[in-house]
């Protein structure tokens, strides 16, 4: 056999090593320092309409991400879409009258639910609901509305010179 | 015509007879694991044949993979304005799919038919037949530590490969090409999920580790004892090992990131 001295110590720097590759792969890589994990509240809000709002989609109050999106169903009553929010508990201090609309980061970036904190008193808690809220604007949407309002403006422009 | 027949059953059977002794040898070989772990010497010299001798080259290619990873991706984005999402591609590429699949592939040439070829030799020149003799069981003292040592190898492997992909990665973008290195990582760590990537490609290298193992093992132990039977049972184990991981790799990638 050979020195078996130096062959234990090069086991001992491979696994070193490769634990220290999962490791950097779980805390440099991965979202593992970003994850708001065990902890913190969850609020419900209702939206028209929730296109590109994925679970796992960021809550961001100011810019600053302060929770994820957890969950997201569609209710066959108010033909709405409902959205759980998990904030964290660092960020307990929402006012009860806080407003939740969705945007986009950049103009084709992803989605995310943006906080607006209202004047109340009172803080949001578990389960409860934010009832302003304003949904995700549609870019096919917007095109159509400003193509059809150019269109008709145009037509009323070209009767005015005709006359 | 019937001979013809005849062949095609003949060949038929003998895949099911060759599969059915794997089979039969991987149970065998599953029963002798426990008794590895009071002799851990056995393990450690096995560890340090398949897993430490095989880091310059995971290190090396790692770090090229990496490297041109930068550079076609940085090229294709470049022209859509999208290189700050360089970070988090090259992780995604290499922690989903080509750590795990490529470290398997260079496993099966470096440590996969070294390991064929060792137990073939033992075989054909009667070692395992004389430990026989001396009531020790060649399962459990040859082959249970070699395929130990092979499956816990190849998750800490690709690890490497991985991580120094990465870097590699980095030094062309940041270095190089000039991506913004805040952009670089952060993004990453944005995109990047711990459970469902990072895990699912350990998830994957741990299956690859037990069939490259498992298939240079086999090879080895199921040789002709003859030279030239030895010398094909190292090729059957590289282009066998090859197939078995990248048609496993499609199957593991529809189960895993298929939703």
């Amino acid at each position: 056999m050979f020195h078996s001295r130096s062959v234990e110590i090069w086991v001992g720097v491979f696994i070193a090593a490769g634990m220290a590759a999962l490791f950097m792969l779980a805390m440099k890589v991965s979202n593992l320092s970003t994850a708001t994990e065990t902890g913190g509240y969850d609020v419900t809000a209702k939206f028209q309409n929730v296109s590109g709002l994925k679970v796992r989609s960021a809550v961001m109050a100011s810019g600053v991400t302060v929770g994820r999106v957890t969950h997201i169903s569609y209710d066959p009553k108010t033909f709405e879409a409902v959205v759980t929010l998990h904030i964290g508990d660092d960020f307990k201090s929402f006012p009860t009258d806080t407003s939740a609309s969705i945007l986009t980061s950049g103009l084709l970036g992803e989605k995310y639910v943006g906080l607006e904190p209202g004047g109340e008193e009172e803080v949001l808690k578990n389960g409860d609901t934010i009832h302003l809220t304003q949904s995700s604007l549609i870019l096919e949407q917007m095109i159509g509305q400003f193509l059809y309002s150019k269109a008709s403006e145009g037509k009323s422009t070209d009767g005015g010179a005709s006359k | 015509m019937i001979t013809w027949l005849q062949q095609l059953g003949r060949s038929g059977l003998d895949a099911f007879e060759r599969l059915g002794r794997a089979s039969l040898l991987f149970l065998y070989i599953l029963g002798g694991i426990p008794s590895v772990l009071p002799r851990l010497r056995l393990l450690v010299q096995q560890l340090f044949a398949v897993g430490v001798l095989s880091i310059v080259i995971i290190l090396v290619s790692g770090l090229f993979v990496g490297m041109v990873l930068g550079l076609q991706l940085y090229n294709t984005l470049v022209d859509f304005g999208a290189e700050s999402s360089l970070g988090p591609v090259v992780a995604l590429t290499l922690v989903r799919e080509l750590g795990p699949v490529v470290t398997a592939l260079l496993f099966a040439g470096r440590a996969g038919s070294a390991l064929t070829a060792e137990i073939g030799l033992m075989k054909a020149t009667e070692q395992l037949s004389g430990m026989e003799m001396m009531a020790v069981d060649p399962i459990k003292r040859v082959l249970a530590p070699r395929f130990l040592a092979g499956f816990l190898s190849m998750p800490l492997l690709a690890a490497i490969f991985s991580a120094v992909g990465v870097i590699g990665g980095y030094f062309v973008g940041v270095g190089l090409l000039g991506v913004d290195e805040g952009s670089y990582w952060s993004q990453m760590q944005d995109k990047v999920d711990l459970h469902k990537d990072v895990m699912n490609g350990v998830i994957k290298s741990l299956v690859f580790g037990v069939v490259a193992a498992w298939i240079a093992i086999f090879e080895g132990y199921d040789a002709l004892p003859t030279s030239e039977g030895v010398s094909r049972a190292t090729t059957r184990t590289v282009v066998h090992t090859s197939l078995a991981v990248l048609g496993l790799d499609f199957i593991l990638t529809a189960l895993m990131f298929g939703d």
